[in-house]
C-alpha cells in the first residue's frame, strides 16, 4: 500500500437543469488509496460543508456495484478508467499522487442534469414501462419446474438480465444511443419461453419509446460494450434488431405461426 | 393497550387457508374506488403495489431513489428459500417453518412463520412466470443450494445476484401497472409523516427531493415497505439511503415499534479498512457452502501473520483452527449467522485475528479450488470474488478472503398483526420494516422470501378486509389532521435548516454508529447499555444545537435530507438501547454477556422473555411504554438451540 495522495479535482457544478454549469477546481488532500472514489468525494464534501459551501451533489446508493445509481464521467470515461466496474467500486489506488481528475455528469439530452453530477435517467423507466415485462398477474401460475429451460439459454438470458440500468452505455456513445440497455432487456425475455407471446410487440413498443425519449441511433462503434460495468454484449443489439425487423416485416399472426 | 395479533385459531396448516376465507372481500366494481399508498418500492413495496393494482385498486407508489429499480433489495446476493423439495432431501413446509422458528431462537410467531413457509412455494412459481432467470441444471430444471441453519438444499438463486433479479421481476410487474395507469409512481420523493385522521391512517406528507415541494397525498390505506434501519450503526451493509424515517414518524403517530434491539450481524463481510469508510460490503453466505472459515491456532502465529513474517499460504494445516467445523460438526461452516458471527468475534477477541487491523478471520477456498477446479469456483461465485478483489486489492483465488461480521439486517420493526396492520388502523407494514417473521435472528435467504410473501401473497388478501370495513367513500382531505401534519413537517424542516453549528451531520451519524456498535452491537451488557443511553442522549442535545445544515428547502439538498434521517436515527438508537437493556436474556443476534451457557452460547430465558416487546411512544422526552405480546408455541418445543 502506498501513502496518501493529494489530488486536483475539476468538478462540473450546475445548480439545476435550467442554469448553465461550469467546471470548478477543488483540492482533495490526504486521500487514502483504499478509499473508493465516492468516499473520496465524501471527504471533499465534508470539508466543503465545514467551510459553509454547498457540497457536490452526486447520485449513489448501494455502493456495492449493483443498484446502478452511481454514475460519473471520470477523465472522459463513464465509471472511470477500470473495466467492468461502477464508480462506487473504483478505488483511489487507480490514481496517483498529484493527478488532476475531471469529473462530469452523464452527457445525453435524454438524461438532463438534475444538479451537479446527478442526471435524470427516468427515460429508462419509461422504456421499460412500454413493454419490458411478461404480462402475468400474481397467483395462478404453473409450477416453476413445469417448463424446462436449457441451462445455456437460461445462462444467456441471465447475462442479458445483469444490466443495472446505470446509463454508462448512453454516456459512452457518441450518439447517446440507448440500444445496449434496451436490447439487454428485450433479449432476456426473447430468450425465455415466458417472454414469447409478447416478444415482437415488446420489441416494437420498447424501440418506439426509446426513439421518443430522444436517444440517438446506433452506429455499431461498440463504446457501449467497452464501458458497460456489467459487460453486456453487443450480441443483444443484433438480437433486438432481428426481433424488431421480424415484427415490422410480418404480421403478428404470421409470427405466431412461424414460431410453431 | 392489549395487543391482539389476530392469529387464527386451529391447526397450524389450516390457519391461513381458513383466515383467507373469513376475510371480507371488496367487489371488483368497488376496488377502483379505493386509493392505496405504498411507500418504498423494494421487494415488498413493488410486489405489493403491482399485486394491488392488478386487483383493481388505485395505487400511488413512492420511493426516494431515482427509480424503483434501485431499492436495496437489489443488493441481496445469495438466494431465496422455498419448501419445494425438488431435491427429494426431506424438505417440507413444516421443515422450513421449523428451521425458521429455531433459527430465530424462538422469538417469532408460529402462525406468521408457517404462512411464510407455506407461500414460499408460490413465490418461486410467480417469479419464474415473470421471466426471472434463476440458475438451472443441465436438465433444464431449477438448481438449488444450501444456506446456514438448514440441512436441506432449498435455496433458489440467480448467481450472486438473486436480489437484483427478483427485484427486477417485481419492478417489471410494477412497470406494467404504471403503463396501464393503475399505479402512479413518485420517484425522488421521501415520506416525512403519516396523516392519522379520525384514528385511521388516511394519507402521507412527502418532500419532493428535487424541488423541495411538501405535498399531501390521501389514501384509504397506507403501506410502509421501507426496509430496515441498520444504518443506525453508520457502518452497515445497507445502501447509503436506507433509513428509518418513515417508520419512525409513524411510530411517533401511534404505531408501536417491536423488538428494536434485534439486529442481525452478518458473519462474512469485508473488514473495515479505515476511518474514511462509508459502508461495508457483504460477501454472500452462500460462499460458506464451499469456503472454510478459520483463524490461526495460536496468538503467536496470528501475530506473525499480521506483521508479515509468515505468509498465509505457507501456514501448515496444524496451525489452522477451523473453529466452526470443530465446534459444530453437524452444521460446520453452515451454522446460522449469529453463531458464526459470535465465533469470529471470539477468535479476534482472543488475539487470533488476521489482516492489518487484526479484526478479521479467514474464509478459505483452497480446498474447494483443489476439489472443483478454479473454473467451477469462478462459475459459482465469480462476481463475489471480483468484488472482493476490487475492494481489497487481493486475489481471493490465491489467498483466503479476510472476513468479519457486520451489521446487516434488522429483525425489529413496526409491530403488525397477522394481517400486517400496525397499531394504527389503515397503516400496514411489510417486509423488513415490520418485525414479524424472523424472531431474534434471520436465517439466510429468508429476507427475500418475506418481502415477496408479504407483497405478492399476504397483503392482497388482508388489505381487502380492512377496505371493505371502511367503505369506498372518498378520503376527506379537509380533515384538519392533514393541514396540521403538513405544518408539523414544515416546521421541522425550518428548524433543521436553522442549524448553523460546527459539526456535520455525517460526523454525528458516525459518532452514533460507534456508540451503537460498541454497546448495542454483537455483545451487550447492562453496564455498557446504561452508558450508551447517556451518550446518545447527550449526542441528541448537541445535534439540535451544533449541527451544520446548509442550503434551503427549495432545491436538491442532501445535507437537509441527511439531517432529518440522522435526527431520527438518534431517537431510534435511544429506543434500541432501552429495549436491549430490558431484555436481559440472550437470544439470536442479541447476545447479553450476562446470559450465556457454560459453552458460551446464547442462553434464553423463556420464563421471563417469551414475548414481543412493542414500544409505545409517549411524547417528547418521555420514556416509551412497554407493551408485551406473549409468544405462544403450540407446535414446537422450546429448546436450547444447538447446531452441534
Amino acid at each position: 500500500m502506498s501513502g496518501n495522495m493529494n489530488l486536483t479535482l475539476k468538478v462540473w457544478r450546475q445548480p439545476n437543469s435550467e442554469t448553465p454549469g461550469k467546471l470548478v477546481t477543488y483540492k482533495a488532500e490526504s486521500i487514502s488509496p483504499d478509499m473508493s472514489f465516492l468516499e473520496m468525494l465524501d471527504v471533499v464534501n465534508e470539508s466543503l460543508i465545514h467551510k459553509g459551501e454547498d457540497p457536490i451533489h452526486f447520485d449513489h446508493d448501494c455502493r456495492e456495484g449493483i443498484c446502478g445509481m452511481c454514475s460519473l464521467y471520470i477523465n472522459g470515461q463513464p465509471h472511470g478508467p477500470k473495466r467492468a466496474i461502477t464508480t462506487c467500486q473504483l478505488h483511489m489506488r487507480s490514481f496517483h499522487d498529484g493527478q488532476t481528475i475531471t469529473i462530469e455528469p452523464w452527457r445525453a439530452s435524454a438524461f438532463p442534469v438534475v444538479k451537479d453530477l446527478a442526471t435524470d435517467r427516468s427515460a429508462f423507466d419509461r422504456i421499460q414501462q412500454a413493454g419490458g415485462y411478461v404480462s402475468v398477474n400474481t397467483g395462478g401460475v404453473p409450477d416453476a419446474n413445469e417448463i424446462a429451460i436449457p441451462k445455456v439459454i437460461a445462462d444467456e438470458a441471465f447475462n442479458s438480465a445483469t444490466c443495472i440500468g446505470c446509463g454508462a452505455c448512453v454516456a459512452a456513445c457518441k450518439n447517446a444511443s440507448a440500444m445496449l440497455f434496451v436490447s439487454a432487456k428485450i433479449s432476456q425475455f426473447a430468450l425465455l419461453p415466458q417472454g414469447q407471446p409478447e416478444r415482437y410487440r415488446r420489441a416494437q413498443s420498447m424501440v418506439a419509446q426509446m426513439d421518443e425519449e430522444g436517444f440517438g441511433s446506433c452506429t455499431n462503434t461498440g463504446a457501449c460494450e467497452a464501458e458497460c460495468p456489467k459487460e453486456i454484449s453487443l450480441v443483444n443489439i443484433g438480437r433486438m434488431n432481428n426481433d424488431y425487423l421480424s415484427a415490422k416485416l410480418f404480421r403478428q399472426e404470421e409470427i405466431a405461426h412461424h414460431q410453431e | 393497550m392489549i395487543l391482539d395479533a389476530k392469529i387464527p385459531a386451529g391447526p397450524l396448516a389450516e390457519k391461513w387457508g381458513k383466515h383467507k376465507f373469513n376475510l371480507k372481500l371488496v367487489n371488483p366494481a368497488n376496488k377502483r374506488k379505493y386509493d392505496v399508498i405504498v411507500v418504498g418500492t423494494g421487494l415488498a413495496g413493488a410486489s405489493a403495489a403491482a399485486s394491488l393494482a392488478e386487483l383493481g385498486y388505485n395505487v400511488k407508489a413512492f420511493c426516494f431513489q431515482d427509480s424503483p429499480r434501485r431499492a436495496h433489495s437489489i443488493a441481496a446476493q445469495g438466494g431465496i428459500n422455498a419448501a419445494k423439495n425438488y431435491r427429494n432431501d426431506g424438505d417440507s413446509v413444516y421443515r422450513l417453518f421449523y428451521d425458521t422458528i429455531k433459527g430465530g431462537d424462538y422469538r417469532a410467531r408460529e402462525g406468521n412463520v408457517y404462512r411464510l413457509a407455506e407461500v414460499s412455494v408460490n413465490i418461486i412459481d410467480q417469479c419464474v412466470a415473470q421471466g426471472v432467470p434463476f440458475a438451472r441444471e443441465y436438465g433444464g430444471l431449477l438448481d438449488t443450494r444450501s444456506f446456514g441453519g438448514a440441512q436441506v438444499s432449498r435455496t433458489f438463486y440467480a448467481r450472486g445476484q438473486t436480489g437484483q433479479q427478483l427485484l427486477l421481476g417485481a419492478y417489471s410487474a410494477l412497470n406494467r401497472q404504471i403503463h396501464l395507469g393503475k399505479v402512479k409512481m413518485y420517484t425522488r420523493t421521501e415520506m416525512l409523516d403519516v396523516v392519522v385522521a379520525d384514528g385511521k391512517a388516511q394519507g402521507i406528507i412527502t418532500r419532493n427531493l428535487k424541488s423541495g415541494a411538501i405535498e399531501t397525498h390521501t389514501g384509504h390505506a397506507v403501506l410502509l415497505c421501507t426496509g430496515g434501519y441498520g444504518n443506525v450503526f453508520y457502518l452497515s451493509t445497507n445502501a447509503m439511503g436506507c433509513n428509518v424515517t418513515a417508520a419512525w414518524r409513524a411510530h411517533k403517530r401511534g404505531a408501536f415499534f417491536a423488538n428494536p434491539c434485534y439486529t442481525q450481524i452478518h458473519p462474512t463481510c469485508i473488514p473495515v479498512s479505515g476511518d474514511h469508510q462509508s459502508k461495508l460490503t457483504l460477501m454472500s453466505e452462500s460462499l460458506r457452502n464451499d469456503g472454510r472459515v478459520w483463524a490461526p491456532k495460536t496468538v503467536e502465529v496470528a501475530q506473525k501473520l499480521r506483521k508479515g513474517e509468515l505468509k498465509v499460504t505457507d501456514l501448515k494445516e496444524e496451525d489452522r483452527d477451523y473453529f466452526l467445523e470443530r465446534k459444530y460438526p453437524s452444521f460446520g461452516n453452515l451454522v446460522p449467522r449469529d453463531v458464526a458471527s459470535r465465533n469470529a468475534k471470539e477468535a479476534v477477541d482472543e488475539g487470533k485475528g488476521v489482516g492489518a487491523s487484526g479484526v478479521a478471520v479467514f474464509l478459505d477456498f483452497a480446498d474447494a479450488i483443489a476439489r472443483l477446479g478454479e473454473d467451477e469456483v469462478r462459475a459459482r461465485y465469480g462476481n463475489l470474488f471480483d468484488m472482493y478483489a476490487q475492494i481489497t486489492d487481493e486475489n481471493p483465488y490465491k489467498t483466503p478472503m479476510r472476513i468479519y461480521p457486520a451489521v446487516h439486517y434488522t429483525m425489529g420493526g413496526l409491530w403488525v398483526d397477522y394481517n400486517l396492520q400496525t397499531t394504527i388502523p389503515g397503516l400496514y407494514c411489510l417486509g423488513e420494516a415490520n418485525f414479524s417473521d424472523h424472531g431474534a435472528n434471520r436465517l439466510g435467504a429468508s429476507a427475500l422470501m418475506q418481502g415477496l410473501s408479504d407483497g405478492y401473497f399476504v397483503i392482497p388478501y388482508t388489505l381487502g378486509d380492512y377496505l371493505a370495513t371502511i367503505g369506498p367513500k372518498p378520503v376527506d382531505a379537509s380533515n384538519p389532521a392533514f393541514a396540521k401534519t403538513k405544518q408539523d413537517v414544515e416546521e421541522r424542516i425550518a428548524k433543521l435548516l436553522s442549524l448553523r453549528g460546527t459539526k456535520t451531520v455525517d460526523e454525528y451519524h458516525r459518532e452514533l454508529g460507534l456508540i451503537m456498535w460498541e454497546y448495542c452491537g454483537m455483545a451487550r451488557t447492562a453496564e455498557g447499555l446504561t452508558k450508551a443511553k447517556g451518550l446518545i442522549h447527550a449526542l441528541k442535545e448537541d445535534f439540535w444545537k451544533n449541527a451544520i445544515v446548509l442550503g434551503v428547502n427549495e432545491e436538491f439538498n442532501s445535507s437537509l435530507e441527511k439531517a432529518g434521517r440522522v435526527a431520527d436515527f438518534i431517537e431510534l438508537g435511544e429506543l434500541m438501547v432501552d429495549d436491549a437493556l430490558m431484555r436481559s436474556e440472550s437470544c439470536g443476534g442479541h447476545f447479553r454477556v450476562e446470559s450465556q451457557t457454560e459453552e458460551g452460547e446464547a442462553l434464553r430465558d423463556d420464563d421471563n422473555f417469551a414475548f414481543v416487546a412493542a414500544w409505545e411512544y409517549a411524547g417528547e422526552n418521555q420514556p416509551e411504554v412497554l407493551n408485551k405480546e406473549a409468544l405462544v408455541y403450540e407446535n414446537v418445543k422450546l429448546t436450547q438451540r444447538s447446531y452441534k
